[in-house]
């Protein structure tokens, strides 16, 4: 049995994606953790332009559950849980600060709000007006046919990724993601916050309009969250799962090894000469 | 020797390293400085995208909330207020003071009797909940004028007749809110007089800015040029003993 060949590591993330994924990481992980922090002020989502304990929700988390409309689902110990006599909507390991404290977990929110907007704002012009995105991140056509995702997510289920030439650039699972987290779960997360603010709210009436009203931009703002959270722990997986020293160093140097061809397996008669 | 380390207290073990050390940061006074930064930015940002005199929304009846919720206190302990109560409000009087030409005390039925606007607004409280209702009352920019606010006037303070373990609630605006059309002394809520829940005989009504902004029970309205020596010095009550944020457009 032979190694295999190493291949020619590439430039692949340029200055700008890297700090921006950086800054990113950190200001998301904070907007995340001070974001679940003021959920526990009021664990009850609604739809519409008011809402509050008399009005229907469609989201409600209990001691132990998160009740979706009439479904109970377990909170896995992460809504839902008592911790030294008082109950909280989400555990404490997961929020800033990590007890009680909505002043506090409001002044982190909308400090590091700035963090993962300016930061963002310049990276999403850089990338559209350099090109990156619309080179490295749109999807083909061929590539969105149902049959090429689907068999995409089953090479990706079975844990067989690309490798040599196919590993230059993103499959579709992952433009998909990219392009959902960089174009629709962030700016969904942002400009709903923007339309929970009354301020905002006199200053352009119109985020109101777009997303239905104060209460359905909150609801829709706790989706956007957790779609980015979800992505967080597939991102993550898949980084250990691809390699973790190799995707590490591309994200933090640039330079990425695509991962090699398999070597085609020796064949009886090679073995006998 | 055995080693008996199960997952559950590794994880809660790393976790606990984790929240000590993120709670740490948290109360480190640089990072509080930082923050600040940001919360100021926000304060601005908003006064720079907002005109002046930008209207916040307002509604329609068939948009009332069926149930308005009330929060904070609903029946302030004070003996003085509750005479007030009984008596219907006869003998009130709200005070305008400070920095003003013309200090006034005026009477629930002069306040009526003075010019007002009725409007159907949403308030937010910070915890996340909205209720829309229905306000009437006098344009505190109107009372202001009449009593000749003082160009050194930088705040308004409300003082009002509720506490909580004997800290009597205050709070303030800036003069743009002070000023914009919207912000009502209300002594009305939902065609009807304002109850005491809801902060009877009046409550502000400031209407680009969270709950704890709109002070109940309002007893006397005072125009200063610093927050720094009305209570703890962060213009309100909430702002002094829990440090919610003064500006609460956010």
């Amino acid at each position: 049995m032979s190694d295999a060949p190493e291949t020619a590591a590439f430039y692949r993330h340029k200055l700008p994606t890297r700090l921006w994924h950086w800054l990113n990481a950190l200001s998301i992980f904070v907007m995340l953790m001070s974001g679940l922090m003021i959920l526990n002020a009021h664990p009850r989502l609604y739809w519409g332009k008011y809402g509050a304990n008399a009005d229907h929700a469609w989201l409600e988390i209990l001691p132990g559950h998160v009740r979706v409309g009439p479904a109970m689902l377990p909170g896995l110990g992460v809504f839902g849980v008592t911790r030294e006599g008082r109950g909280y909507a989400v555990n404490p390991l997961f929020t800033i600060p990590s007890h009680y404290d909505l002043a506090g977990s409001r002044q982190w929110h909308f400090a590091f709000a700035w963090v993962l907007v300016v930061p963002g704002l310049l990276y999403l012009a850089w990338s559209l007006l350099r090109g990156h995105a619309w080179r490295d991140l749109r999807p083909t056509l061929a590539e969105l046919r149902p049959t090429n995702i689907w068999h995409d997510i089953r090479q990706h289920a079975r844990l067989r990724f690309p490798t040599g030439e196919a590993d230059r650039s993103y499959n579709i699972l992952q433009k998909l993601s990219y392009v959902g987290m960089i174009f629709i779960a962030i700016p969904g997360a942002i400009l709903t916050g923007l339309t929970m603010s009354p301020g905002i709210n006199a200053a352009w009436p119109w985020l109101l309009d777009v997303f239905g009203g104060r209460q359905s931009a909150r609801s829709i703002h706790f989706i956007c969250a957790m779609a980015i959270a979800a992505f967080i722990i597939v991102h993550l997986i898949m980084v250990i799962l691809a390699g973790p020293v190799n995707e590490l160093r591309s994200i933090i140097t640039g330079w990425y090894r695509p991962a090699p061809d398999p070597v085609p397996e020796p064949t009886l008669a090679e073995d006998a000469a | 020797m055995t080693f008996d380390i199960n997952r559950r207290s590794l994880i809660t073990g790393a976790g606990g390293l984790l929240l000590a050390g993120c709670d740490k940061i948290d109360a480190s006074p640089n990072v509080q400085k930082l923050l600040r930064l940001g919360e100021g930015a926000t304060y601005s940002a908003q006064r720079i995208v907002a005109d002046r005199a930008a209207l916040a929304p307002e509604f329609t009846r068939a948009h009332l909330s069926p149930v308005f919720r009330t929060n904070g206190n609903t029946m302030p302990a004070s003996p003085d207020y509750q005479q007030h109560v009984a008596a219907n409000f006869v003998d009130w009087r709200l005070i305008v003071d400070g920095l003003v030409a013309r200090p006034l005390s005026l009477s629930l039925a002069q306040l009526r009797a003075a010019p007002h606007r009725t409007q159907i607004t949403r308030h937010d409280c910070v915890e996340g909940w909205s209720a829309i209702g229905q306000w009437t009352g006098t344009p505190l920019r109107l009372l202001l004028k009449q009593a000749g606010l003082s160009s050194n006037a930088r705040f308004i303070v409300f003082h009002c007749a509720d506490d909580s373990g004997g800290t009597p609630y205050y709070e303030s605006v800036d003069l743009i809110d002070a000023m914009h059309p919207q912000t009502i002394l209300a002594w009305g809520m939902n065609g009807q007089t304002l109850a005491v829940p809801h902060g009877a005989p009046v409550r502000l009504r400031v209407e680009r800015q969270l709950g704890y902004k709109q002070a109940k029970y309002v007893m006397r309205v005072e125009a200063v040029d610093s927050l720094a020596r009305v209570g703890l010095g962060k213009g309100g009550y909430w702002e002094d003993s829990a440090g919610y944020q003064w500006y609460a457009g956010i």
